[in-house]
């Protein structure tokens, strides 16, 4: 437990490290990182001057030299992020974004409870550039480990100093959705953490009505380091389009699978090796998140983590997911339950969604179970293109973005099962964890749902 | 005030409150049935959708018309000395208080669901269609109203087209109700409920209420005015 | 100064009023909901969008304005 005198600013920064890991430095055996650890290890962030500014040059700028993206799925210039919430009108609210509803990422949680210190840090500088006076943590309420030591760090830290954010803690249930950025605004305001239409979007108008700057915990953690060491130690590593290291969460056939911290640019072999090696041959690997990209086996052992080469692959890192799919199991039958878990976790308030991501798991399910007339996959491919941009998230655009990947990825298997039925790695249960959650809104009967359809 | 209006005997005001009354609850039957087959979606090549609902609107529109001119006439008929509050406050009125005061009801209701259609863009649309629920209440109170305070009740053929916009208004019920009793069934049994009871109260009511002897006298007409309803209408009292 | 067409897909219960009112812009796909060609609309279309706008029960058809150099 730190001293109660211990001040943010009492510790002399020290030299930056180089190379890895950044976000994942120091971490002791027993988890979490206290407040004196933390300054032991990063310092102090840059004092305020008697004028109450950062003596370092302005923050948004650094940011925006040092090209940091957000790090929680969309990928977006934080830096623009930030002056968006700038030039809205009002206070702003800075809310950090751990709700992690997308089951096959853990990086959020695992940096929320080892080194909360440096997520906070980075929403506090945030605030301070944009003249925030409260800072919002939502971390998923099943992570208890992470809400607990969040909770932690906001005592260690004690009262705010003069004209700094206040910091609280926020509950967010463990959707899928929650995460969404207009969803996460919406729990915190009181109502159901779904989607809401845009604009106005939230760094227009957020929480309580104000310009609200939402950003993935792992951003605001990279924002705490930037502000201490500068745009040029950041772009040491990582690529040009991508500067930076980043978080992926690796599961699969391998030794120790987890969170780990990789430079943009990495290969996978070196991801893998650095997990203990494969303990199985891998067939696919699932990039993104549950509604991201597969990419099959013959382009895994040449794969680049970064987005300019994955894009060649209809790919990208998105929210730091690399699911391996082991040789033995069955993509038919994974992509058929993912489409069908896809389509029960929406939120039900669009029509071309309910509607058609419901058509498109039975569809995808048809072909699994074999007997499909040849237009299954056609009516796949043009239902795909129906329900692209058509709902009010992106929720659609990944289920579909999953759906045609796996579509061209495993275009032969697809095939086998359409003329043959199921094969024998059908039987097994799944690969790629689904959990059930409290989150079926299409079954619960939330009052908007129901989308109707039209009689004809 | 004009000799028309100031008569003891039956004014051109009188004649035009019941006749507006009536064409009044001719048009509120009609536009509750179209809001039923608007918000059941049904259309047909040449009654598309925009047209059934600007139908909805302007029937309704045209209805509050009336309903206006059978509210204005009978304030400003002298005969049964409504006054302007009992158009709003119900059960104030000295002439058939309780009936009269359904027809404030009505009214009121009906003033509720226009005003905020009329203004529904600012509303929000949550907001609107919960008011406008309000108006499946209107429409039996205006037919309780209109058979508690008609003087024509006992004539056969408004009889006849009174419980013929009540088998109407009750087949829209039906048709709102029926096609979503697996997603609501608490809702629809609710409401097909209140028709039924509805229905019921009408059937054993009538005959010996409004149907039968002294109505007038029983419905809280004021005596100074029955004798005078007696000598201007000519009728026959019933027993 | 351009026009045009977005729906809110949220509060959209698929009636299809503005399908029947604009075919010439929006179509509906097998469940009722509308797939609008949100190109610039043309000057003579105009009337007939903002009458389209203005029919949507649910308010769920938006005219945005769009000056000439904003992307989409």
């Amino acid at each position: 437990m730190s001293s109660p005198t211990q001040t943010l600013t009492d510790t002399p920064p020290p030299r930056p490290a180089s190379g890895l890991p950044r976000l994942l430095a120091g971490i002791p055996a027993d988890g979490a990182m206290n407040l004196a650890e933390h300054l032991a290890l990063h310092g102090g962030p840059p004092p305020l001057s008697r004028r109450g500014r950062r003596e370092q040059p302005p923050l948004i700028g650094q940011i925006e030299e040092a090209g940091l993206h957000g790090q929680g799925g969309a990928g977006f210039p934080t830096a623009v992020k930030m002056r968006a919430v700038a030039a809205s009108r009002g206070r702003p609210v800075v809310l950090v974004n751990a709700a992690e509803g997308e089951p096959a990422s853990l990086k959020d949680r695992t940096l929320m409870q080892t080194v909360p210190h440096l997520v906070l840090d980075g929403a506090i500088l945030a605030a301070e550039a944009l003249g925030a006076d409260e800072v919002i943590v939502g971390v998923c309420e099943s992570a208890r480990a992470s809400v607990s030591s969040v909770a932690e760090a906001i005592a260690q830290r004690g009262a705010p100093r003069r004209r700094s954010a206040r910091t609280r803690l926020v509950g967010v249930p463990a959707h899928y959705l929650a995460g969404q950025e207009s969803a996460l605004v919406n729990h915190v305001n009181g109502a159901t953490a779904i989607p809401s239409f845009t604009p106005p979007m939230v760094f227009q108008r957020g929480v309580a009505r104000r310009p609200t700057l939402v950003n993935n915990a792992e951003t605001l953690a990279q924002l705490a380091l930037i502000a201490r060491h500068g745009p040029s130690w950041f772009r040491e590593l990582g690529t040009a389009s991508q500067p930076g290291s980043t978080l992926l969460t690796l599961s699969g056939p391998v030794a120790h699978p987890g969170v780990y911290e990789i430079a943009y640019g990495t290969s996978l072999q070196s991801l893998i090796a650095a997990a203990g090696g494969a303990t199985a041959p891998s067939r696919a690997v699932l990039l993104g998140g549950y509604g991201g990209c597969w990419v099959a086996g013959e382009h895994l052992a040449n794969l680049v983590l970064c987005d300019e080469h994955l894009s060649a692959h209809g790919a990208s890192l998105g929210a730091g997911v690399v699911a391996l799919l082991p040789a033995e199991a069955c993509p038919v039958a994974e992509t058929a339950r993912l489409a069908r878990w896809l389509a029960d976790r929406s939120a039900g308030q669009c029509g071309p969604c309910v509607h058609g991501l419901h058509a498109l798991a039975a569809a995808v399910k048809e072909i699994a179970a074999g007997g499909a007339q040849r237009g299954c996959e056609q009516r796949i491919e043009r239902l795909t293109a129906l329900v692209r941009g058509r709902g009010a998230c992106g929720h659609p655009d990944g289920a579909a973005r999953m759906i045609s990947s796996a579509m061209l990825a495993f275009g032969g298997e697809f095939a086998d099962h359409a003329r043959h039925g199921p094969c024998d790695g059908c039987r097994d249960p799944a690969f790629l964890a689904l959990p059930r959650s409290s989150d079926n809104f299409a079954e619960h009967g939330r009052s908007t749902a129901g989308k109707p359809v039209r009689p004809r | 005030m004009s000799p028309l209006l100031a008569s003891a005997g039956p004014s051109l005001a009188w004649y035009l409150t019941r006749s507006s009354g009536i064409v009044a609850l001719l048009l509120l039957s009609a536009a509750v049935v179209l809001g039923v087959v608007d918000v059941r979606r049904y259309s047909t090549p040449r009654w598309p959708r925009f047209i059934l609902d600007a139908l909805h609107r302007n029937l309704a529109l045209l209805a509050i018309v009336f309903l206006t001119l059978h509210i204005l006439t009978s304030v400003l008929d002298s005969f049964a000395s409504i006054s302007p509050l009992d158009v709003f406050v119900p059960f104030t009125g000295s002439y058939r208080p309780f009936w009269l005061g359904l027809g404030a009801i009505s009214f009121d209701l009906v003033l509720a669901v226009s005003i905020t259609s009329l203004l529904r863009r600012r509303m929000g649309y949550e907001s609107w269609r919960a008011v406008h629920w309000l108006s499946y209440a209107s429409w039996p109170i205006a037919l309780l109203h209109g058979f508690g305070t008609g003087s024509d009740i006992q004539s056969t053929w408004l009889l006849v087209l009174s419980l013929a916009c009540m088998a109407l208004v009750l087949g829209a019920v039906l048709a709102r109700v029926i096609p979503v009793w697996g997603r609501y069934p608490h809702r629809a049994r609710a409401a097909l409920g209140a028709s039924a009871i509805f229905t019921a109260f009408l059937a054993l009511w009538l005959p010996g209420g409004p149907l039968g002897s002294e109505w007038a006298r029983r419905s809280g007409t004021p005596s100074s005015l029955l004798s005078h309803r007696h000598a201007a209408t000519g009728t026959v009292s019933h027993r | 100064m351009s026009y045009r067409l977005r729906v809110n897909p949220i509060a959209c219960e698929a009636h299809g009023m503005c399908a029947e009112l604009l075919p010439e812009r929006i179509a509906l796909d097998e469940w009722g909901y509308p797939l609008i060609d949100n190109a610039p609309l043309q000057p003579e279309l105009l009337e007939h969008a903002r009458r389209a706008v203005q029919a949507c029960p649910t308010f769920a058809l938006l005219l945005e304005r769009q000056s000439r150099s904003s992307a989409r």
